[in-house]
């Protein structure tokens, strides 16, 4: 089910970065962002505009991981996973995690509601186990905590 | 004109501490409604380091430091120390050790055995604003350099200060940036890796964030020298708050000609752009990196030629970390004497660390080289948590090794850990306690690295996904001795001929826990046992009866009904039902459920 | 904002600045003024005002803290002067156009002006 989408603002944010191959990462970047994926449709698009081979626009949109290729829920939830999240008890937060949602990292559920993600460390350590829900933190989780944050989103 | 106030308000907002931002809002309105905004001004600042406690609020000129503050805290706060001059007791830091109340910033024992030459102005200055920076004398380094000395003298100072790169690997900086003047080029280019993706590790973050224009003031000093005009800062995007300072800072900066066309009027002219990484650790290896600026995938190419050689666009590069930067201008302004006065023989200078894990203080610390792995974890981080005991500390990232307690008295250099199977690494200190297994805790870091195989070349790649296999089926129980001669087997492959750093160093890990903790391995092949109890297929759940009240809470939650008891007697665990979630632990307030 | 031409006009700009960040510095001069609800009726606020602008004017060092009532509220505005660890000495009744002579006698020239002083010590 691809969405219908709407070309002209990729065309728009391609022509303020130019063409210069330099560019390509920060215009996947914000492609990325005001789509919230990055579509068949719009590589392709790009593919043309860079002058370069589609190949080689998707190895490099599947390279990193801040780059994705197919649509997402439409609430991102970044656990983190880190070791020192790792060493103070996130893995039984993101088992409790994975049990309320019935889906494993890296999935989507099947309302499209949510998609777990990994996020790199992102220095709060002190306040772990994180995550990141859309663009809220949530620092200091217990296994316990997950059924009533979820429900804010829901 | 600079406004003077008669107290300044000092709230960390660095991206560590998410409610600072509400304190701030609640502050100022507080201000207004006491008609005090043209007495005290609010100063927004970067990390302090001391996370643990935060948010963290310091008042001038007395310099009270309250911890964990909350905005409801704010009216009282303005009350009693605004206007009353009287401390809230509440709210200020109480030493575990001592269990005393501390009222100053600088008195509390988390800081004081350290030593701050390049934190120095992190949690005292607004980095929002160049004039705070230039108050505390940044940018006068950049004219010595340009005014009173050649860019061979320069080269010369940071070699005789003894100054080593602080992104891991330590290789002499004077050195690398001779090499780079040296080598022949068209055009040359200056890079600054603030790629940090050492999960625990946010020094780089917290300097950006804290003092950029320490950074952008060393990679100018650094262009001067080895006679560049162009630099890149490249910043990983997790990092959003850090990004932003930095494009202030150079906006400021470029506004008063510290960097751009003729600096402070002189003939030199220097460039900065920042780049935003998107996302892969392999990116912090320098050829990945430059690989990513030119807008490829990250991928690392073998080295030779270096950077220094052929680096950006294939043209000479120097690329230093983002705590290597923030060194530069501190050593030309002190001198060379001064800088290599601190520190051991080979190690001069200071370390600055990410204390994460079960530590007490977790935090930022920067502490003289040389200094003992006893201090840092006891006296700074105030040791482990509940009573634990210490038993061992990952430092250098996932591509590092461990200390455990017989380094406690190992002074901190880079020679003197590798000696140990550690790493000095870019600073991430991962504190971990008796109740961790140290083959999960291995088998966890080399996931980490596998994962971030970029899959070019096959020892790294393959040879990291056997190991893991090997680890997985030990932590299962299905582990033979003979398994141990093969991941040392595995090991000596991938470091032999892997093509970069990260497939090369991806077993320290496991080779450094196997070093020290042999005997867990064993313990987890021979008898089928995980000492620290935590390697599910090895544990087995019991209720201890002395401990159990009855009160019926485990059996209750029980997923799966493998609890029985009455009321008020201890209950027992079904062992062929057990599915050994844990539950029952997680919910016992008596503490009754062990593992054997 | 200008630019700065020079290594001269880098260190004109940092003098400026520097006074900016002092509150933060401790320094060997402490004022107290009083800053209870008698205090303020009294005239408090104008008082630390004016001892603000006139160590600013005179380029003195010197940390100005506010305290809550002490007590000796007909005295107010009251204003103590501590200078490098020695015994503070209270001033009363001090209004806006005593703040210049009281900088200069007792900061600049060191002596105290013995018929203001309301307590020692
Ligand atoms: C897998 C891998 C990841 C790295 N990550 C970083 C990093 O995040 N930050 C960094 O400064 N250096 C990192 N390095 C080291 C860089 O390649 C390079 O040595 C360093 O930036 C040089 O700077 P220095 O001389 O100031 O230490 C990494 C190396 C490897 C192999
Ligand atoms: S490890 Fe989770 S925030 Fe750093």
């Amino acid at each position: 089910m691809e969405r219908k989408i709407n070309l002209e603002k990729a065309n728009e944010i391609m022509k303020k970065h130019g063409n210069n191959p330099e560019k390509l990462i920060e215009v996947l970047s914000e492609l990325n962002s005001e789509y919230g994926y990055l579509p068949k449709k719009v590589l392709k698009q790009v593919s043309k505009f860079f002058d370069l081979p589609l190949s080689r626009i998707y190895g490099t949109s599947s390279f990193y991981t801040m780059l994705v290729t197919e649509p997402l829920g439409e609430n991102i939830i970044r656990f983190c996973e880190n070791a020192p999240c790792h060493v103070v008890g996130a893995p039984e937060v993101l088992e409790s995690l994975e049990k309320e949602l019935g889906i494993k990292i890296g999935e989507t559920t099947k309302d499209k509601k949510f998609t777990i993600l990994t996020t790199s460390c992102i220095g709060i350590c002190g306040v772990g186990p994180v995550m990141i829900i859309n663009n809220d933190v949530y620092g200091n989780l217990k296994p316990e905590d997950i059924p009533r944050i979820l429900a804010n989103y829901k | 004109m600079h406004r003077i106030y008669r107290s300044h308000i000092l709230i960390c907002t660095g991206s560590g501490c998410p409610g600072a931002p509400i304190i701030v809002e609640a502050l100022k309105e507080e201000l207004i409604k006491r008609e005090l905004e043209n007495e005290v001004r609010i100063v927004q600042i970067g990390c302090p380091g001391f996370c643990s406690q935060g948010p963290l609020m310091i008042i001038y000129p007395e310099g009270i430091l309250y911890c964990e503050v909350s905005p409801d805290d704010v009216p009282e706060i303005v009350e009693e120390t605004i206007i009353k001059g009287r401390t809230v007791e509440r709210l200020l830091y109480e030493d575990p050790i001592a269990a005393q109340l501390v009222t100053h910033y600088s008195e509390i024992p988390f800081y004081k055995k350290q030593k701050r030459v390049i934190l120095k102005n992190c949690g005292l200055i607004d980095p929002e604003n160049i004039d705070e920076y230039i108050a505390e004398g940044g940018y006068e380094a950049l004219g010595k350099a340009l005014f009173e000395m050649s860019p061979e003298n320069v080269i010369e100072e940071i070699k005789k200060s003894g100054l080593r790169g602080r992104g891991g690997a330590g290789f002499p900086t004077g050195l690398k940036w001779e090499f780079t003047k040296n080598a022949r080029g068209e055009k040359k280019y200056i890079i600054c890796n603030g790629d940090e993706g050492d999960p625990g590790a946010f020094m780089d973050r917290s300097i950006l964030e804290a003092d950029p224009h320490s950074v952008i003031e060393g990679m100018v000093i650094a262009g001067y020298a080895i006679g560049v005009n162009e630099g890149f800062i490249y910043c990983r995007a997790e990092y959003a708050l850090a990004i932003r300072h930095l494009k202030i800072a150079i906006s400021q900066a470029m506004d008063y000609g510290l960097i751009g066309e003729n600096i402070l009027g002189s003939d030199f002219s220097f460039r900065i752009t920042i780049k935003e990484g998107a996302g892969a650790f392999v990116c912090g290896e320098e050829t990945a990196l430059m690989a990513s600026i030119e807008g490829r995938r990250g991928e690392p190419r073998t080295r030779p030629p270096y950077p220094a050689v052929k680096g950006l666009w294939g043209m000479p590069t120097n690329i230093n970390n983002v705590k290597t930067y923030a060194n530069v201008p501190r050593i030309i302004l002190n001198g060379w004497e001064w800088f290599s006065s601190i520190g051991t023989e080979t190690s001069k200078g200071t370390m600055v660390f990410a204390l994460t894990g079960q530590i007490n203080n977790i935090g930022l610390i920067e502490v003289p080289m040389g200094i003992t792995l006893g201090e840092i974890i006891y006296d700074i981080g105030g040791g482990i948590p509940r009573g634990k005991k210490f038993k061992a500390v990952q430092t250098g990232g996932p591509l590092g090794g461990c200390l455990s307690t017989e380094s406690l008295n190992t002074p901190i250099d880079y020679e003197s850990l590798k000696e140990t199977g550690a790493v000095m690494g870019s600073g991430g200190m991962i504190v971990v306690d008796e109740d961790t297994c140290m083959v999960e805790f291995a088998e966890y870091f080399l996931k980490f690295s596998t994962d971030e195989s970029c899959g070019k070349c096959v020892p790294c790649r393959v040879g990291g996904k056997k190991m893991l296999e090997i680890l997985n089926n030990i932590t299962e129980g299905k582990g033979k001795l003979e398994d141990l001669d093969e991941i040392e087997n595995l090991a000596k492959f991938m470091e032999q001929a892997s093509l970069c750093a990260l497939g090369q160093l991806t077993p320290g890990p496991v080779m450094s826990t196997l070093k020290l903790f042999r005997d867990e391995y064993v313990a987890h092949i021979v008898d089928k046992r995980c000492p620290a109890g935590q390697c599910i297929s090895l544990i087995t759940f019991y209720i201890d009866e002395e401990k159990c009240k009855g009160c019926g809470l485990c059996l209750k939650n029980c997923p799966v009904n493998a609890i029985s008891g009455e009321k008020k007697k201890p209950h027992k665990i079904d062992i062929e039902l057990c599915t050994k979630c844990g539950t029952c632990r997680d919910v016992c307030k008596f503490d009754a459920v062990y593992t054997k | 904002m200008p630019k700065i031409k020079s290594l001269e006009e880098l260190r004109k700009l940092r003098e400026e600045t520097i006074k900016s960040m002092r509150v933060r510095k401790s320094t060997s001069t402490k004022i107290t003024v009083g800053m209870g609800t008698c205090g303020i009726a009294a005239g408090a606020r104008e008082v630390m005002h004016a001892i603000l602008d006139e160590l600013e004017k005179r380029k003195i060092d010197a940390n100005v803290i506010t305290v809550g009532c002490i007590g000796l509220c007909a005295e107010e505005p009251l204003v103590t002067i501590e200078r490098g660890g020695q015994p503070g000495i209270t001033y009363g009744k001090i209004n806006v156009e005593k703040v210049p002579k009281l900088i200069e006698e007792h900061l600049i020239k060191g002596d105290i002006i013995d018929e203001w002083v309301i307590s020692r010590g």
